[in-house]
Formats: C-alpha cells, sequence, structure tokens
C-alpha cells in the first residue's frame, strides 16, 4: 500500500511531511500515515520553540553577563550549557501553589495559552527551503493573529490570581501590547507591499536584497515594538520588579511558572525566527539550499543578540514614556515608511509588477536616507517628551515662618 | 478528505454552541468573556472549513484579539464582577429584543437559496476570499498587473469604494468622541 498526497493540498509544499508521509505510508493505512506525520512535525515545532526557549535562557543569561562585566552562569556542563535542565528540574520539583479565592480553571488554562499561540506561530515559518507546515497564503496575517491571543491569556493570568499586582501587571501589558500592535502592523505592511504576498516562503523568496536594507525604517519599528510585546527590557514595566513584584505571573509556581517562563523566552525566539525571515531573507543563503537551515539558524540567532542587546543597554521606561514612544514615535515612523514604500513600489514596479533587483536597490538607497531624516526629525520631536523632569523644590514663603521647601 | 471535514465541522458546532450557551448562563462575567472568545475562534474554524483562510485570520485578529481584549478591560473595570448580572427592569425589553433578531435569524436562514453556486461564481468567491490583499499571487504574474483579479482590495477600493470610507469616517468620529470623553474636564 502506498500514498500520494494530492498536489493540492496545502501540506503538499512541505517536502519532510510528504517524506515521512510516504514513507509511512507503504506500511500503514493512508490516514495513520497523514496523522503520523503531522504528529512528526508537530514534535519537531514544539521542541523548537521549548528547547530554543531554553538555549535562550542560557544565551540571555551568558550574555547579559558579559554585558554587565560579570561571568554568568558556568558551571554546569561546557560553558554552564545545561543550566537550564538545572532549572528546570528545580521548576518541576517545587510546589504548585494556587492563590486562595483564585479562579481555578483560568488559573491553570493560563500557561497553555501562553505557550501555544507561539507554536501555532512557528507553523508557518519556512525553516529551510519547503519545510513551513502550511505556507498559508496569509502568513504574516495569520502570525498576528495568533499572537493577539496572548493578551485574552495575559489577562486570565491577571484575572484569576486574586492579586491586585497580577491586575496591574495584566492590565499594563494588554495596554502596551495594544499601543505596539499598530506600529508593528504598519512595518508589515510596508514587507507585504514590495513582496506582493502574505506568505512567508513568497516574502523569502522575493527578499533578491534582504528586506532591512530595503526597508530600514520598517525593520526598527519592529524590531522596537516587538521588544515591547515580549516584555523586555526597556519595556518591561509589566513585570517591573521594583514596583509590582512580577506582573501577571506573581502568583505561578512550579510547572507553571516553568511554561510562563518558556513562553516568554521562547517568544523571543519565534519572534527572532519570524524577524529573519521577514526582513534577513529567512533560509536563503550562499552556497548550498541544502545549508538552508544553518542560515536560518545563524540569522535567528543574530536577532536574539540585538534584543538581548537592547535588553541590556537601556534602563526601563516609565509606562507614559512607553506610550508616547508607540504613539508619537514609532507611529508616525510607520506612517512614514508605509507612504514613501507605497510610492516607490507604485512608481518603480514594472509592467509586470515585479521588483526587479535594481528597483530594491534604488528602493534600499532612497529609504536610507528617508530612515536617517524621519527618525533624527521625529527623535527630536519627542525628546522633551521623554527625558526625565523633575520637579523644583519650590520655596514657598509664609510671613513669620521661617522657609519651608515643599517638592 | 470529507470525513475528517465533517468531524471537524461537528466537533466546531458543539463547541461553538456549548461556549454560546456558557456566555448566557455562567454567572461570572469573566468567564462569560472569555467563553465568548472561544465562540469567536469556532467561528473561526467555520471559515477554515469554508476555504475562506483570510476571513478566519481576520476574525480571529479583530475578535479575539481586539472585541473580546475590549470586553475583558470593560469587565475588569466593573465592581463585583462574580455576583454575576444584577437583574434590573431591561429584562423584558432584552428578552423581545432577542427573541426578534433569533426570529428574524432563522427566518433569513429559511428564506437564503443554499443551493451551490455554479463553478464561475465560485472561482470567483474563492479569489475574493483567499487571494492575498496585497496582489496576485507571485509566479500568477502571466498578464499585466492591473489585469490580475486581486480579490478582496479589488473589491473594497473599486467595487465597494463608499461604504468602505464610510466605515472609516465612522470610526474617526469615534475615536474623537472616545479622545473628548477621555480629556479631563478643565483642560
Amino acid at each position: 500500500m502506498s500514498c500520494q498526497l494530492a498536489s493540492d493540498s496545502i501540506l503538499y509544499a512541505n517536502g519532510i511531511y510528504r517524506l515521512v508521509y510516504e514513507i509511512v505510508g507503504v506500511v500503514l493505512p493512508c490516514w495513520v500515515a497523514y496523522a503520523i506525520a503531522g504528529l512528526v512535525f508537530a514534535f519537531i515545532l514544539v521542541n523548537a520553540v521549548l528547547l530554543g526557549a531554553a538555549v535562550i535562557t542560557w544565551g540571555e543569561r551568558r550574555v547579559l553577563g558579559r554585558f554587565q562585566n560579570r561571568v554568568g552562569p558556568n558551571r554546569w556542563g561546557p560553558f554552564g550549557l545545561f543550566q537550564p535542565v538545572a532549572d528546570l528540574v528545580k521548576l518541576l520539583t517545587k510546589e504548585d501553589l494556587r492563590p486562595e479565592g483564585s479562579d481555578r480553571v483560568v488559573f491553570s488554562l493560563v500557561p497553555v495559552l501562553m505557550v501555544a499561540p507561539l507554536i501555532l506561530m512557528t507553523a508557518v515559518v519556512p525553516f529551510a527551503k519547503n519545510t513551513a507546515l502550511a505556507s498559508l497564503n496569509v502568513g504574516v496575517l495569520f502570525i498576528l493573529a495568533v499572537s493577539s491571543i496572548t493578551s485574552v491569556a495575559i489577562f486570565m493570568a491577571g484575572w484569576s490570581s486574586n492579586n491586585r499586582y497580577a491586575m496591574f501587571g495584566a492590565a499594563r501589558a494588554v495596554a502596551v501590547l495594544i499601543s505596539y500592535e499598530i506600529p508593528v502592523v504598519l512595518s508589515l505592511l510596508g514587507v507585504v507591499m514590495v513582496a506582493a504576498s502574505m506568505s512567508l516562503g513568497t516574502i523569502v523568496a522575493a527578499q533578491a536584497l534582504p528586506f532591512f536594507l530595503v526597508q530600514p525604517l520598517a525593520f526598527f519599528v519592529f524590531m522596537a515594538g516587538m521588544s515591547a510585546e515580549l516584555n523586555r527590557s526597556p519595556f518591561d514595566v509589566a513585570e517591573a520588579e521594583s514596583e509590582i513584584i512580577a506582573g501577571y505571573h506573581t502568583e505561578y509556581s512550579g510547572v507553571r511558572f516553568a511554561l510562563i517562563q518558556a513562553a516568554e523566552f521562547g517568544g523571543v525566539g519565534v519572534v527572532a525566527a519570524i524577524a529573519a525571515t521577514l526582513f534577513l531573507g529567512g533560509w536563503s543563503g550562499p552556497w548550498s539550499e541544502y545549508l538552508g537551515w544553518l542560515w536560518f539558524l545563524i540569522k535567528t540567532g543574530i536577532i536574539v543578540f540585538l534584543f538581548i542587546w537592547f535588553r541590556a543597554t537601556y534602563p526601563r521606561l516609565r509606562i507614559d514614556q512607553i506610550m508616547a514612544f508607540s504613539w508619537k514615535f514609532l507611529l508616525p515612523l510607520a506612517m512614514v515608511n508605509l507612504v514613501v514604500v507605497t510610492l516607490e513600489v507604485f512608481l518603480l514596479r514594472g509592467d509586470e509588477g515585479v521588483l526587479t533587483h535594481t528597483d530594491l536597490a534604488i528602493m534600499a538607497a532612497i529609504n536610507l536616507a528617508v530612515t536617517a531624516i524621519s527618525i533624527a526629525v521625529f527623535g527630536n520631536l519627542i525628546k522633551d517628551r521623554v527625558t526625565f523632569r523633575t520637579r523644583q523644590p519650590q520655596q514657598v514663603v509664609v510671613p513669620g515662618v521661617s522657609t519651608i521647601e515643599v517638592s | 478528505m470529507p470525513v475528517v471535514q465533517d468531524l471537524a465541522f461537528w466537533v466546531l458546532s458543539v463547541v461553538a454552541i456549548a461556549a454560546a450557551l456558557g456566555v448566557v448562563l455562567v454567572k461570572d462575567l469573566f468567564r462569560s468573556a472569555l467563553l465568548l472568545a472561544v465562540v469567536f475562534i469556532s467561528v473561526a474554524g467555520f471559515f477554515v472549513l469554508l476555504s475562506a483562510e483570510f476571513l478566519a485570520v481576520v476574525q480571529v485578529l479583530i475578535y479575539v484579539g481586539a472585541i473580546s481584549v475590549l470586553f475583558i478591560f470593560g469587565i475588569m473595570l466593573t465592581r463585583n464582577v462574580r455576583e454575576g448580572n444584577v437583574p434590573n427592569r431591561l429584562q423584558i425589553p432584552a428578552v423581545m429584543c432577542a427573541s426578534l433578531l433569533l426570529v428574524g435569524m432563522i427566518a433569513a436562514a429559511i428564506n437564503t437559496d443554499w443551493r451551490p453556486i455554479p463553478e464561475a461564481a465560485a472561482q470567483m468567491v474563492d479569489a475574493a476570499q483567499t487571494q492575498s490583499v496585497a496582489g496576485p499571487p507571485a509566479g500568477a504574474s502571466s498578464s499585466g498587473y492591473a489585469e490580475q483579479d486581486t480579490g478582496l482590495a479589488e473589491l473594497l477600493i473599486a467595487d465597494f469604494v463608499l461604504p468602505f470610507e464610510a466605515v472609516s469616517l465612522l470610526l474617526l468620529a469615534a475615536l474623537i468622541g472616545g479622545l473628548a470623553l477621555a480629556r479631563s474636564r478643565g483642560s
């Protein structure tokens, strides 16, 4: 018995899936092969996210250590590589606490709802040639839609914990998520316009010149917006330890805390993979197309390093500064990028509707200048809005009483 | 695989109806808001079954990502949520409104011609629903850019431009209204 995947199936373009399907299909009935191939791929994706999260926790602590002129975890295994395993064992053996008066069902659902969207997002990312689980024609929108479920999960965590600080953290986190969604979506619109497709595979193919050169402004807005959406420093008011303990996951411990942490660091990995696909050319690279996975990993690693670098460099912003940064700085930049890219695509594309390599190079040259100018202009406009203004102590003069200071 | 599709349809239907009942019957308002999100996701599943991926994705993006979050924000700012909705004088009008709506929807469902549409129309619908909003799919650029059927984008910007712009005007008005309400008095 042998099975053949129908060529109009959405999974047909996926080389690995087809291979597993046909090999299993030789010995087992087709519907079993269908399920097994799906499970194999799901196994790969789940492990990509969770193991990626483990590696990123280690990498982040090591790199942060270097940035802060200390060593970081280096005892267990070569370069401390087994540290995540030790952390995980510690978290798994901890007591699984649930606060009194919490909403049991909602409370327990949160860790799952935090991790699931990340794994779903990886389903449309091509790791190498023809390896995206489903090359959806609405890939970019799919990623945005699935990632928006996270805000509901954060609310659930904050609400069900029965804890003021968790509630504050959730409200802050969702406020940040909603405000930064808009510039990020607008920056992705530019990418979609140049590639003339929302499928991630086609976007990779369209990058004869990587899009971070063609649209540096979109890349900047995307990276800044995504650092905010991932709740990372300098935008981590949602879990600011000095103000609200740990934000929405204050009450979580043990394995639930481990899952939320995995979602947080896995999120960095997944977003880095998406950024590498959309802006750095994804799996495409020199030499052989069978080395796609290597280029993809290297590019993802570069983006992860950038995220850690941001985190190590900037101090935490206040919530009003974060809002101002989104609405008064990133949003205008995204708009400028959108208008400029629209005009360029409209004027430069040929009769076939295709942008050639030269067109992309021209766009890159114009957009680099636009980026420099608009960041300078809007940065100048917002400067006194976000600088810290100390209130000068006022001299209050009351007749007959010695001078007091009111601050 | 029609069997799998049937199975998916029944699972989605059961989940959607159970969650919809839950929205009405559960006492905790926060939980009903979450169940409403489940209903929205099941509806997105129906869109996928009808091979309207674009609509499905937009359904999740708008309804789960934005509308549910708005509901939850609203609930969060309400006091005594866990005691549920306190009955008030609007109960009878609400029942009448809901019944009228139900009757209207059932009548619409009965009167709709559910026969499958002809092949040519099916292709048009398919193009409108599934094609990329940005333009024609790559690799299909045999004819000129202008002649390509660009699906939703074409419909929105050419055929239905007036309603589209009217909606944007409505949104602008709502935005300004929100700002006016939120501005602190006296400043």
